[in-house]
């Protein structure tokens, strides 16, 4: 391939200076089109060799048809977007009138909606919140941990470990079986009961282990499924370099599996979130806690709402940021990328 | 003494004979190539010699040393086994570079350094250099089994297995990766070659073996399977794909 090819304006030098004095002017002359037809071949020539030289696109101009053809489509769009925009109105608008038209409405909103006990009850609500942020992050590397090592006991082939094995798929059956209220109330009750000398009374402590059963046995689940997900040929490839099993999980299928199951792993992360709320079963002064002791006090459930908020402050953006990663991979995997 | 011995290998799947006795012996330095239809088990056998598949009867040797023992690890046999596979099996999250010294730093235990300026050694002399920082899916097919027979050199294999390595390539692909194997030959490595490119057999070759139905059912040198083979299957296979127009 030759440089000209590459530069828009150096094809037509021959043809231009026969035909016209203004090589730049693509109205009415032949120039232009003649010598798009001419280059064509070799330009798709030279694309399809791999090289990183993409057809000039200078040289189209665009036909009267596509001119046609696409203020068909922006009056499409906007068409769509006025219809969307008057239906949302009439909805909301039967939304707040029907609710606020009720005849309980004004109780409601007393009840639910207090400005006043929002304010009072909201620094409580808040210091709690702190405690379920705290139990979150320390649930969620522990839970990722417990996951992954028991995802990988699932893969061993060899008949010596089938113990382990047996305790893994024993351990996911359960525990996802059990609801994870009954869980936390099982391990926040049931392990001070037996008295074991250094086994631990802390509620928050408790109630951490009983998430972190449950939750690791929904990602151990997961995690499993990136693993099966990485093609059998990959494997195949490691093996044969005499990678032993566990370097060629270490080293080719998790780091491979661990990508593409960073959405549902965080999809799951957003629900755990929420369920730090299930340790108040336990008494520790959480969000949940502090919002039913304020709400105890004075018979108004707006701390209740206040307890919502900040848990959907904290939510919304994780299920934001899952949605723009899973996105990201469906577009790798359009893009024919492997990750 | 030969290099790999084959004796009496079968292979079942769910009652289903893949191999049926096969016998091969490959010298050292020799290029063995294995023709026949798709299922006729070329791949099968390459797998099974580097213990991918494990064999239902008969002994595979190399160097000597029956490999099919169930008592040897199988890793110490396939450390000196190189195989690289049709659909190239990169690892898509390495970099070339990674790809190539993965196994000679985790399972040689060669030093970080040292293997890294072999395997930019070993890419640059199969015209890969500039590609050592980039990732698989940015290479053309041809690159990436490029990289992916320069991976499976990297660790300095005894015996080199190919499956099928240009099937998934443009035609006009294939010639980069066959004038590898070419320079392979020439550097006197010794190679099963299973293949559909019988022009390609023919020229680089010191044996031809023609499977069929998992019956290994002739052997000898080029020139006599394809210009005068005597088995009547094995002339019915290649005037099948002389009329295919791919001889």
């Amino acid at each position: 391939m030759t440089g000209g090819e590459a530069s828009p304006g150096a094809p037509t030098p021959s043809d231009d200076s026969a035909a016209s004095v203004a090589p730049e002017v693509p109205t009415g002359s032949d120039g232009p089109v003649a010598s798009a037809t001419s280059e064509g071949p070799a330009a798709s020539a030279a694309a399809s060799e791999g090289s990183a030289v993409p057809p000039a696109l200078a040289e189209w101009t665009k036909s009267d048809r596509q001119i046609r053809r696409e203020a068909d489509l922006r009056r499409r769009a906007r068409r769509s977007t006025s219809v969307a925009t008057a239906s949302t109105i009439v909805v909301a608008t039967v939304l707040i009138v029907g609710v606020t038209a009720s005849p309980g409405w004004p109780r409601v909103q007393e009840t639910f909606f207090s400005p006043s006990q929002f304010v009072d009850a909201f620094p409580d609500v808040w210091r709690g919140f702190l405690l379920n942020v705290k139990i979150f992050l320390i649930a969620e590397p522990l839970i990722l941990i417990v996951g992954l090592v028991v995802a990988l006991v699932r893969t061993l082939r060899s008949p010596v470990f089938f113990p382990l094995r047996a305790v893994a798929v024993f351990y996911t059956d359960i525990f996802r079986g059990i609801p994870t209220i009954l869980l936390i109330y099982l391990f926040g009750f049931g392990i001070p009961a037996l008295a074991l000398q250094g086994a631990p009374s802390d509620p928050v402590t408790l109630g951490i282990i009983g998430l972190v059963l449950s939750y690791g046995a929904y990602v151990a689940e997961v995690f499993r499924s990136g693993i099966e997900s990485v093609h059998p040929s990959q494997r195949a490839a490691a093996r044969s370099l005499a990678l032993s099993h566990g370097q060629t999980m270490r080293y080719v299928v998790v780091p491979q599996a661990a990508r593409r199951v960073i959405p549902p792993l965080l999809n799951d992360f957003v629900s755990l979130q929420k369920d730090t709320a299930l340790v108040a079963v336990l008494g520790p002064l959480e969000a949940l806690r502090q919002a039913s002791i304020h709400a105890a006090e004075t018979f108004n459930y707006t701390p209740y709402m206040c307890a919502a908020l900040v848990f959907i402050a904290l939510t919304v953006p994780m299920a934001r940021l899952t949605d723009h990663l899973a996105a990201r991979t469906a577009r790798r995997q359009m893009a024919g990328g492997h990750l | 003494m030969s290099l790999l011995t084959v004796e009496g290998v079968w292979k079942n799947y769910h009652h289903h004979s893949v191999l049926r006795g096969i016998d091969l012996e490959v010298a050292p330095h020799e290029v063995v190539c294995l023709i026949g239809a798709s299922g006729s088990g070329k791949s099968t056998l390459l797998r099974c010699v580097n213990l991918l598949e494990s064999i239902d009867d008969g002994a595979i040797y190399l160097d000597g040393s029956e490999i099919t023992d169930v008592r040897i690890d199988p890793d110490d046999v396939r450390k000196r086994i190189g195989m690289v596979f049709q659909s190239y099996n990169l690892f898509p999250h390495m970099t070339v570079l990674d790809n190539v010294t993965l196994a000679p730093r985790k399972v040689h235990k060669v030093r970080p350094e040292q293997a890294e300026a072999e395997a930019r050694e070993l890419l640059a002399r199969f015209g890969l250099a500039d590609k050592a920082g980039e990732y698989p899916d940015r290479l053309s097919g041809g690159q990436q089994q490029r990289v992916a027979i320069v991976r499976s050199l990297a660790t300095q294999p005894r015996l080199l297995l190919l499956d099928e390595v240009t099937s998934a390539l443009d035609p006009t692909l294939v010639t980069e990766v066959l004038s590898v194997i070419r320079e392979l030959k020439d550097a006197g490595m010794t190679m099963i070659i299973a293949t559909h490119e019988m022009s390609f057999a023919r020229d680089i070759a010191d044996a031809v073996c023609f499977l069929e139905g998992g019956v290994l059912l002739e052997h000898g040198s080029p020139e006599q399977i394809f210009t005068a083979p005597e088995h009547p299957r094995t002339r019915g296979f290649l005037q099948r794909v002389l009329d295919a127009g791919r001889l």
